[in-house]
């Protein structure tokens, strides 16, 4: 990486170390970090929720002061002088720092006047970035009323009024959806390229690391690699491989995911992802019980394989412990999936807040013991059709039943039946852990002998008896959603209704969360889904896509991206077929 | 300032201005929360104890009994309800139908013409003590007129060799009213003042909005400008509010001049903001900042300011605690502003307490904001 | 279904108990508060800055002065030479009292003429004045009877053999005290009820809650009784409090307190949750916490009677349990009443109870499902 050489860098940390006190407790954000970012081009900080990437970008801002070690930024010492820095960068903080009660042009102008662009400059400026961010027609209209797309794209606006020399965005991505997103692409791009900016990118989505030409992966405070993606894949050249077999897709990847020369086993398309250790070549005939017709086909290594297999090294866990949930051990007894059964039904469902339809005349089936998604960005009406299945809300008309229950009007016992998972892993924070499996135990009507033996269970299933007389609010996130799966699953329900289950945990809890998931579905429990992450789609039997308010398209995951197929997109992803789906929706509106 | 910053300033207090216009719950805060309070304090407290209701118990009818019965029923305080008997009396006062007995025993007007020095019994319900002092006081009043009048009747010299001319400075109604609202005043303008910064402030933090002014060339005390230039105007106009309805709706006299009033409120009103700029440096949400200002401003300015409770009867300790409370000053100014008038021997110390204060807490919240989260 | 309500009442306790935010706001508020108002809230005068302009200059205004000087309330700060400071001293508040003894004064007396003396007070502050004044003519009247006496004079016809029932030294310690076991207990009762639903809505746990078999009247169960729970044991460390640090008397039985607290706690349970159940944020919890405790405690009678208010005033104080409650805990502690004496008192409140427990029900049945 020629970063090292360069005079003077981006950024440069050395011994880079910072704290936070929450509480009694110490929380170690970033801990000895030694990096250096050339500048030039973009520079992507991956990780998950809690791995320190906010802290970073506030430190590299000028907003935080480092517990020890240095910070530069273009060439300052950021603690030393972060005045001098502030006038150089550009910073962009989580929910893109907008005054929602000013409008898009009253924005513009007070960033304007702080960051002391001339009145003489600002039509032109102006002109150019509403332009570039095609917010043009929107400037008298209130920021709060922006789409989360236009939001992020006027917030960048705001950042770049005085053009930086370096533009640190946080999560800019986050809650987005993919149009948005591959817009905001463009724009950066557009700005490397052409106009010289460095742009530091912290995300949580791994396929956007692809798209950078430098990326820090950050763990638990800790630097876990740094470089180019296509050097942190590169190792995993030979190793990567599409496997196929008649069994099904979920069988094959519980299969694969035990074996002792698999680093990675994650449903792709109709089939399943395989990453081998170093050295090793697939081996059918470990497979227990064995599958003859398995077919393994090599693919080019993604930095996302190469991510996991130093995550998996640096965890010492391999592929398929803790939580090798075996279909049939769920410790749930569902009834038998039936061919035609449909367990959950929607039809015409509608729910309007005033004026404003956020679900709008939808209609779906999801059939016993199916793994169903809902996809869509923040605002699409997932959450409002998921909170209306659950009971928690009346729809405004139309029909729905779960597992032949109207949830708002039937008796409590058929709330018995359902297990629910709430945006954030919705834990009672100070309660410990087995209190809260005590409580949850209890308000589904457990108690006595049957208490127990369900707490047994999922201390024993979730691996959480190290962890019993930890308070909730203490514990890592991807602990926090294993416990609140534990808690959805302590009545053994027929149906259960997860709301973004793994959005901020990292990769390893991510697969081990969607392991125990497909274990309940084998074993004949209903899943309900709903999820931004374009590539967790795939792991849903059938999907349906949701924007405004309304179904896009709906069917099994392979099919939605077969319709998206084109002489310029042979083989389209999840958020080709998204975007596609989104686009032809415009467009049939535009036509009407 | 150099045009520059003077240009982010003006940028900022745009910004302000028309977050004020939009959002409706500063004004709010400016000028209905202190519009309410003053109306449920200014009918809901008052001490003025009017039409109390007295048992007169009369065992033996007579002149003399009737006499001085007859004084109690002129009285505006009271509002007698005869008795015959004590038993009676007491079992009334028992059931809080009467606050007071005052008890004419049966051998009453034998012992007065005897030798005089008859007694006449007093029982006061003790429970509200204030309430009873005020009680007993009106009760001494009606019966030492009572012994004046009869004493001029018949010609003899006065028993109570004296003649005492009471004269209240300031507020010769003694009405209650009159001295309560002015230091209402001081109490509600001391919480809108700190809310009124305490939560515009809070609310940068929580949407995120602060993080990205700190990255931008302004520095903090454009910021703090920023915030304490609208909100000062502001809190002056829920002041102006207040004073309008204690004057128009209230009927209290305006003795001072206006200027002096205005200028004692600016001081004041910069203390306020001062406290609220202070709380929200350390707290970060709304609902937090919400609760300490409730906390450290409404409470001491209601029990510590003097505005009821008299400051030289507390403990010493208390009295000493209470010289941090900028309400303290500010009622002293208020009450004599109002019901006396310029008196400077008040108004200039308070001042100087209030401008002192003032210059701490702004000064203490300019230190405590860095430009930093942490 | 009560086990349900059992493991709702425990965990909200726990989460109550184990936060040490909310352990603090259960502790440290109330004590401050207890100690602030316990010495601060006083009616009570003492060491009243006096000035006495003497123009007599005999042994009885002197004698007069001395029983001024002698008395704890008064402090004699400045004796005067000239009547031209009077005012003065009066405007810079550094003498609430100025005695104005005429130059006829011994004269006057002697010659069984009414012998004029001036008091001057301050009414800045309109309640100290009439104390001050009530004080000054007791101080005047008696030495004014006892100077009859000893120089043969007539006595008076009748004089007054002043009482006062339950409170004999009018301490005004004694009437506040108690009305802070009401304070306290509603304060801390309507922030732990008000804002617990609040608070499970924000976490996102109050859906859990909602998609579990519980029926909406457990759940209500579940958060209304750790807040009665925690109203009773707050006010009960108060109550100890106030016998044993502020020496208040307790004369009535614990019954009769503890019926009233009761009634009171469960009527300010159900207001506490007809908030929860309005509200979808702390911050508005907390909001409308504060709107309801102002005009609750201003129109009680905590702290200035109610028979004071404007007729159309006092007909509001009907609706306000907290009125009921101040008359028991004080006729209790003070005036030693029983269970049965305060019917008048118990059944408004058991009546707003019902009603805000009913409301609370509707009003959370229509927005939890």
């Amino acid at each position: 990486m020629p970063a090292a050489a360069d005079p003077v860098p981006a950024l440069r940390c050395a011994g880079l170390r910072r704290r936070f006190r929450i509480g009694r407790r110490v929380v170690v954000a970033l801990d000895d970090i030694d990096v250096s970012v050339a500048r030039g081009g973009i520079t992507g900080l991956i990780g998950a929720d809690g791995a320190g990437k906010t802290t970073l970008m506030r430190l590299a801002a000028g907003l935080l002061q480092p517990d020890a070690g240095r910070i530069e930024v273009l060439g300052i010492d950021v603690a030393r002088e972060p005045l001098k820095v502030q006038t150089r960068v550009g910073y962009m903080p989580q929910h893109f720092g907008l005054y929602e009660d000013l409008s898009v042009r009253e924005n513009l102008d007070l960033y304007a006047d702080l960051q002391g662009v001339l009145p003489a400059q600002r039509p032109a400026r102006y002109a150019e970035l509403l332009h570039m961010t095609g917010l043009g027609p929107f400037t008298a209209r209130m920021a709060g009323r922006l789409s989360g797309g236009m939001k992020q794209k006027l917030g960048l606006a705001c950042t770049l009024l005085q053009p930086p020399e370096l533009l640190l965005l946080d999560e800019p991505t986050v809650g987005v959806d993919p149009v948005s997103r591959r817009e905001l692409w463009q724009i950066i791009d557009h700005l490397t390229r052409n106009l010289d900016a460095t742009v530091l990118f912290s995300t949580a989505y791994l396929d956007e690391a692809e798209r950078c030409d430098t990326v820090l992966v950050l763990h638990e405070g800790r630097l876990l690699a740094s470089g180019p993606p296509r050097e942190i894949a590169a190792g995993m050249d030979g190793r990567s491989f599409r496997a196929t077999a008649a069994l099904g897709r979920r069988q094959l990847q519980a299969r694969l995911a035990g074996l002792p020369w698999v680093v990675d086993a994650v449903i792709q398309g109709g089939g399943v992802r395989v990453v081998t250790q170093a050295g090793a070549s697939p081996d059918p005939a470990t497979m227990r019980p064995a599958a003859a017709d398995v077919r393994f086909v090599p693919v080019p290594p993604r930095f996302e394989d190469g991510l996991v297999a130093r995550l998996r090294a640096e965890s010492g866990r391999d592929a398929a412990a803790p939580g090798g949930m075996a279909a049939g051990d769920a410790g749930v007894v569902a009834s038998p999936p039936g061919a035609d059964d449909d367990i959950i039904v929607v039809e015409h469902l509608t729910r309007r807040f005033g004026l404003f339809a956020a679900v709008d005349d939808i209609s779906f089936r999801v059939r016993r013991g199916e793994i169903f998604g809902l996809l869509g960005a923040n605002g699409a009406g997932k959450s409002t059709t998921f909170r209306m299945l659950c009971g928690l809300l009346p729809p405004s008309s139309g029909r729905l039943r779960v597992a032949g229950f109207d949830l708002r009007n039937a008796a409590a016992p058929a709330r018995g039946r359902i297990g629910y998972m709430a945006q954030k892993f919705s834990l009672y924070g100070d309660l410990s852990v087995a209190q809260n499996l005590r409580f949850f135990a209890s308000a589904y009507r457990l108690h006595g002998a049957r208490r127990t033996a369900r707490m047994a269970w999922a201390i024993r299933e979730f691996d959480l008896a190290a962890m019993l007389e930890a308070t909730a609010r203490d514990l890592p996130l991807g602990f926090k959603q294993r416990l609140a799966l534990a808690c959805a699953l302590m009545h053994e329900p027929d149906i259960l209704f997860l709301d973004e289950p793994t959005s901020g945990v990292d990769p390893l809890a991510r697969r081990e969360f969607w392991r125990r998931i497909n274990a309940l579905a084998e074993a004949g429990v209903t899943v309900l889904v709903t999820t931004h992450f374009m590539e967790e789609a795939e792991y849903c039997d059938r999907l349906v896509i949701m924007a405004q308010g309304r179904v896009l398209a709906a069917g099994e995951p392979e099919a939605i991206k077969a319709a998206a197929r084109g002489a310029n997109r042979p083989d389209p992803t999840m958020e080709d077929a998204f975007i596609a789906v989104i686009e032809a929706a415009d467009k049939r509106t535009l036509a009407a | 300032m150099n045009p520059v910053a003077l240009r982010r300033l003006r940028g900022l207090l745009r910004k302000e201005f028309l977050q004020i216009w939009r959002d409706p719950s500063a004004l709010a805060i400016a000028f209905l929360l202190p519009a309410v309070l003053l109306l449920i304090f200014g009918y809901g407290v008052s001490l003025d104890a009017r039409n109390v209701p007295l048992a007169l118990v009369t065992q033996r009818p007579g002149a003399l009994a009737a006499s001085f019965t007859a004084a109690f029923s002129h009285s505006p305080y009271f509002r007698p309800r005869p008795f015959l008997t004590i038993q009676e009396a007491e079992r009334a006062m028992r059931a809080h139908e009467v606050q007071g007995i005052v008890w004419l025993p049966s051998d009453f007007a034998r012992r007065a013409q005897a030798g005089g020095d008859a007694p006449i019994g007093v029982i006061v319900n003790g429970v509200d003590a204030n309430d009873a002092r005020i009680v007993e006081g009106y009760v001494q009043q009606v019966w030492a007129t009572w012994l004046t009048a009869r004493a001029r009747r018949r010609g003899e010299a006065a028993p109570t060799p004296l003649s005492v001319q009471p004269r209240v400075r300031f507020n010769p109604a003694v009405s209650s009213r009159d001295y309560l609202v002015p230091g209402l005043i001081a109490v509600i303008m001391t919480l809108t003042g700190a809310l009124l910064t305490a939560l515009v402030i809070a609310r940068e933090w929580e949407r995120g909005t602060m993080e990205a002014l700190m990255v931008t060339r302004v520095t903090m005390r454009e910021i703090l400008l920023a915030k304490l230039i609208p909100y000062f105007l502001l809190g002056m106009g829920g002041m102006a509010a207040s004073v309008a309805i204690a004057v128009l709706l209230f009927g209290v006299p305006l003795a001072g001049s206006w200027w002096v009033l205005a200028g004692a409120s600016a001081l004041f009103m910069l203390a306020a903001l001062g406290m609220g700029l202070l709380i929200s440096g350390f707290a970060r949400s709304q609902f937090v900042a919400g609760q300490i200002a409730l906390i450290v401003t409404f409470l001491p300015a209601f029990l510590l300011s003097g505005f009821v409770f008299d400051i030289g009867s507390m403990p010493r300790a208390v009295q000493w605690i209470t010289h941090v409370v900028a309400a303290r000053y500010f009622v002293a100014i208020l009450q004599s502003v109002f019901l006396a008038g310029n008196v400077w021997p008040v108004i200039l110390p308070n001042a100087l307490a209030l401008a002192v204060i003032a210059a701490i807490f702004l000064g203490l919240a300019r230190t405590v904001f860095r430009r930093r989260l942490d | 279904m009560w086990r349900q309500v059992l493991a709702l009442v425990i965990k909200e306790l726990l989460a109550v108990l184990r936060d040490p935010k909310s352990r603090m706001v259960l502790i440290g508020p109330p004590l401050i508060q207890l100690v602030v108002f316990g010495y601060a809230a006083t009616f009570d005068l003492n060491h009243v800055p006096m000035a006495v302009y003497n123009q007599d200059s005999s042994q009885a205004s002197r004698e007069l002065v001395a029983h001024f000087a002698g008395s704890p309330t008064f402090r004699v700060v400045a004796m005067l030479r000239s009547g031209r400071h009077i005012d003065t001293l009066i405007d810079s508040r550094q003498a609430q009292l100025v005695l104005v003894i005429d130059r006829r004064f011994t004269r006057d007396l002697l010659t069984r003429r009414p012998a004029p003396v001036q008091a001057i007070v301050d009414g800045r502050n309109s309640n100290t004045a009439l104390l001050i004044e009530g004080y000054a003519n007791t101080i005047l009247t008696d030495f004014a009877l006892r100077w009859g006496r000893a120089h043969g004079g007539p006595a008076p016809p009748a004089v007054l053999d002043t009482r006062a029932l339950y409170n004999p030294t009018l301490s005004s310690r004694w009437f506040i005290v108690p009305g802070i076991v009401a304070l306290l207990t509603q304060v801390v009762t309507l922030l732990v009820v008000g804002l617990s639903v609040a608070r499970e809505r924000e976490t996102g746990t109050f859906d859990q809650l909602l998609v579990t078999p519980m029926r909406p009247v457990d759940i209500l169960l579940g958060k209304g009784l750790p807040g009665l729970l925690i109203g009773v044991l707050e006010a009960s460390a108060i109550i100890a409090a106030a016998v044993w640090w502020f020496d208040v008397p307790l004369r009535g039985g614990l019954l009769a307190l503890y019926f009233g607290l009761l009634l009171f706690v469960i009527a300010v349970t159900g207001i506490g949750l007809m908030i929860s159940s309005l509200v979808s944020t702390q911050q508005q919890a907390l909001l409308g916490a504060f709107l309801f405790m102002v005009p609750s405690v201003i129109l009680s009678g905590f702290a200035t009677p109610i028979a004071n208010m404007p007729a159309w005033v006092q007909d509001l104080t009907l609706v306000n349990p907290m009125r009921y409650f101040l008359v028991i805990v004080r006729a209790v502690f003070l005036e030693g009443a029983g269970v049965a004496a305060l019917v008048s008192q118990e059944w408004p409140m058991a009546a707003i109870g019902a009603v805000s427990l009913v409301a609370a029900t509707w009003l959370f049945r229509r927005r939890a499902i």
